[in-house]
């Protein structure tokens, strides 16, 4: 199998997808000659035509209205939001539209669209190139949120995303975007190392939406996570020496609760963690459904390492994010109750 | 340096407000109304620089006489501008019956066409099967024009047991894709810039169809607009983006929406657009303009932005009392007449049509509308009789049903 960083396999799922389906369209704001700022679909247009992959307008509301339509007409767009920060404009069209289409239309016009948008810390990137949005999309009916953690994953999860028959909200974690990460936000040698993060296989194939995957086996307590958290919790799983079992989420909605509920079960203790801010955030869903399914295997309460409740800083990105230490704090606390 | 003291006078918000209110005499005099017949009729490619005048007069065949005049007229054959007629008249009895349905409580809401049932009926016409129209909600006539079955429409009004959308949506949000018809939305403008995507898409598969997207002159201040319009001229989206001018948004009359530009068709000079001001009270007109504009399109020519100038007669809807904010007689001040009279005066002018056969055409569709209505309140209405399963509400979120919603059915206990 191939090494390769997380962008050459999300461009790798594209490719794939257009290469198989003439439906499959890609385009966002500097997408198509250029290959997207992040050159997530570098190549794309020059192997399949600009009006297969392409450059749009700074509209994001217009990127996803016009994706709808198409979808309606019976392509699969898989559009490019630059920043997940520059979502808001679309919200409407995602929300109100692509998400309804189906159940109000009694399935006469789908949506099978991708909304594919960087996520997440750790780059340095101030209050509006770091934010992640997924619980303003996990609220809501008839979308799928996917939030990958590894090049395999990325590529299988895109291609899923994209065969999908409904509208797919796929967050990227930039911070793993071009090379490894070892969990230690404030290391920065490895940030940006353009090392190959894993391998991925050439060619098609799928990681199914709505499925979890046990990241680290463990007996003494569950740790929820995804996207760049899940290497945040195996340095904390590490440095403390604690025998945590991390389950990595991969898709949010539809979550895959049987995992969940089957692990928490076996250890009796779960920490969520999520990058985004603690208020009515993901960890909250995540807290109360292992309460509800787990209450009386619990020997702890669930407890959230997340974002604090501010805008995400620029100089203090390092004590914004949750890192090993924080994580190893609630493990430590966690098993201590 | 200037000294700015208290002599320099204070700034002042603007406000707009239309001529009249409650109380005051109807006024449009400030509606410049060209003759029928003065408005050229450009070639289909023409260059959208060179009539740019078009989208600040007003295009117009039938003349106070009931004459088809000028360089728009005869695109249609006798049958047709009967059928049209039929069409129009259709669709207000239909109203009539609906609004009376609610006002019985058979359904929550409706809303009317009155007095705009030209601009639909006669676009309708302009377009072949395959193409796609993404409507606002006061564009039914696209449906009856379209043959679509007048008791599914009812039964949608009705969230019955046949509703074909199983009661997830507001009455008059039809959905039809064999009838070229997309699902409405409630959130004004969203499917402007999706009728542009569709035509993209059309476009990109070499396909022949093509869309055209509906908008109301308050609506057009959404940002949806505005994303239809860059996106149509960017990729030449073969697309008809139509804008139906009827006066009022709800309370709020079109100036508030429109601001200090002309005209709501003059938005389609900054972005190269051939733009077009119609009377859209004139079915000859709308279908002559509907048609040059969809010729366009279909010779890959690239989109055409349309103002329908038309007068919103009844309430904006159900819920609506139009007469706290305008005058009562305004709609019978409205220089452009009633549509459905000014086809009728036509065709009885030249002989096709006689005031004995409209009255008794009145009185059969009548009895068309009523029987449908007996056949769609078979399945029920909204509080009464059969209506769709509580088991239906959880089916077609997604293709397959997830677990949770699994979950959460079994929970309600279907
Ligand atoms: C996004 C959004 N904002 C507000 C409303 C409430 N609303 C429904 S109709 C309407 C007025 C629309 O006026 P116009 O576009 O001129 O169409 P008309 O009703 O006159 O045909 C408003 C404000 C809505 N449905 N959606």
């Amino acid at each position: 199998m191939p090494r390769m960083t997380m962008i050459e396999a999300i461009r790798s799922a594209m490719d794939v997808t257009m290469g198989r389906d003439d439906n499959v369209v890609v385009f966002g704001e500097d997408v198509g000659y250029f290959g997207g700022v992040f050159r997530c679909t570098a190549g794309l247009q020059q192997k399949y035509g600009k009006t297969r992959c392409f450059d749009a307008p700074i509209s994001e509301l217009g990127i996803v209205g016009a994706a709808i339509g198409m979808a309606a007409y019976g392509l699969k767009p898989c559009v490019e939001i630059q920043f997940a920060d520059y979502v808001y404009p679309a919200y409407d069209q995602i929300v109100s539209e692509a998400a309804r289409l189906r159940y109000r239309s009694n399935g006469q016009f789908t949506c099978p669209i991708v909304i594919r948008m960087p996520t997440g810390g750790g780059i340095f990137g101030g209050q509006t190139h770091s934010q992640s949005p997924e619980a303003l999309f996990t609220h809501v009916s008839g979308l799928k949120v996917v939030v990958p953690s590894n090049p395999h994953d990325a590529k299988g999860l895109l291609i899923a995303a994209i065969e999908d028959p409904d509208p797919v909200i796929f967050l990227e974690p930039k911070r793993l975007y071009n090379g490894p990460f070892d969990g230690h936000h404030d290391r920065p040698v490895t940030a940006w190392s353009k090392h190959p993060l894993g391998e991925a296989p050439d060619g098609h194939y799928t990681v199914p939406l709505g499925k979890a995957e046990v990241r680290r086996a463990g007996s003494a307590v569950t740790v929820l996570a995804y996207g760049t958290m899940v290497y945040v919790a195996q340095a904390a799983a590490e440095e403390t020496g604690i025998d945590a079992e991390i389950i990595d989420l991969r898709t949010l909605l539809p979550l895959d609760l049987e995992t969940i509920v089957t692990s928490v079960k076996k250890t009796g203790r779960c920490v969520v963690v999520h990058e985004a801010t603690l208020t009515s955030g993901f960890g909250a869903e995540l807290a109360a459904l292992v309460q509800e399914h787990c209450f009386f295997h619990l020997e702890a309460p669930v407890a959230r390492v997340t974002g604090w409740d501010t805008p995400y800083p620029h100089a203090q990105e390092w004590d914004y994010f949750p890192g090993p230490k924080r994580v190893g704090e609630a493990l430590v606390e966690t098993m201590g109750a | 340096m200037p000294e700015y003291g208290a002599e320099t006078a204070r700034l002042s918000l603007h406000v707009p407000e239309p001529e009249v209110r409650p109380g005051d005499t109807p006024d449009f005099s400030k509606v410049v109304i060209p003759k029928a017949g003065s408005v050229d009729r450009p070639p289909v490619d023409v260059d959208p620089r060179e009539i740019r005048d078009h989208a600040y007069s007003i295009i117009r065949v039938l003349n106070r006489d009931g004459d088809a005049v000028g360089p728009w007229a005869g695109t249609l054959t006798d049958d047709e501008v009967m059928e049209g007629l039929r069409h129009m008249m259709t669709l207000r009895t239909f109203d009539a019956r609906m609004l009376m349905a609610q006002r019985q409580g058979k359904t929550s809401f409706y809303m009317q066409h009155m007095g705009e049932e030209a601009v639909a009926c006669a676009f309708r016409k302009a377009l072949e099967p395959g193409d796609m129209n993404f409507p606002t909600y006061r564009q039914a006539g696209l449906l009856i024009a379209g043959d679509y079955p007048m008791v599914d429409m009812m039964n949608q009004i009705y969230s019955n047991e046949a509703d074909p959308l199983k009661g997830r949506q507001l009455p008059i949000m039809y959905s039809s894709k064999d009838h070229g018809f997309f699902s409405i939305s409630g959130n004004l403008g969203t499917q402007f810039i999706q009728a542009v995507g569709w035509a993209m898409a059309s476009a990109i598969k070499r396909d022949t169809r093509i869309a055209a997207g509906w908008i109301g002159d308050g609506s057009t201040a959404e940002s949806d607009f505005h994303a239809a319009l860059v996106f149509a001229s960017t990729y030449r989206a073969p697309v008809v983006l139509n804008i139906v001018n009827n006066q009022w948004a709800i309370s709020t009359y079109q100036g508030i929406a429109r601001g200090g530009s002309g005209t709501f068709a003059a938005r389609g000079h900054g972005f190269g657009l051939p733009s077009l001001r119609v009377d859209g009270n004139d079915y000859l007109a709308v279908h002559a303009v509907a048609k040059w504009a969809v010729e366009r399109a279909r010779r890959n020519l690239g989109p055409t932005l349309i103002e329908y100038v038309t007068y919103r007669v009844g309430a904006h809807s159900t819920s609506d009392d139009p007469s706290a904010y305008r005058p009562k007689t305004e709609s019978d001040a409205w220089p452009l007449g009633d549509p459905v009279i000014r086809l009728k005066n036509h065709l009885i002018k030249r002989g096709l049509w006689s005031d004995e056969r409209h009255k008794q055409t009145e009185a059969e569709f009548l009895d068309t509308v009523i029987a449908a209505q007996k056949e769609a309140e078979k399945h029920g209405t909204l509080h009464a009789g059969g209506k769709p399963s509580t088991r239906d509400m959880f089916e077609g979120v997604y293709e397959t049903m997830p677990p949770h919603l699994r979950r959460q059915r079994q929970k309600a206990g279907v």
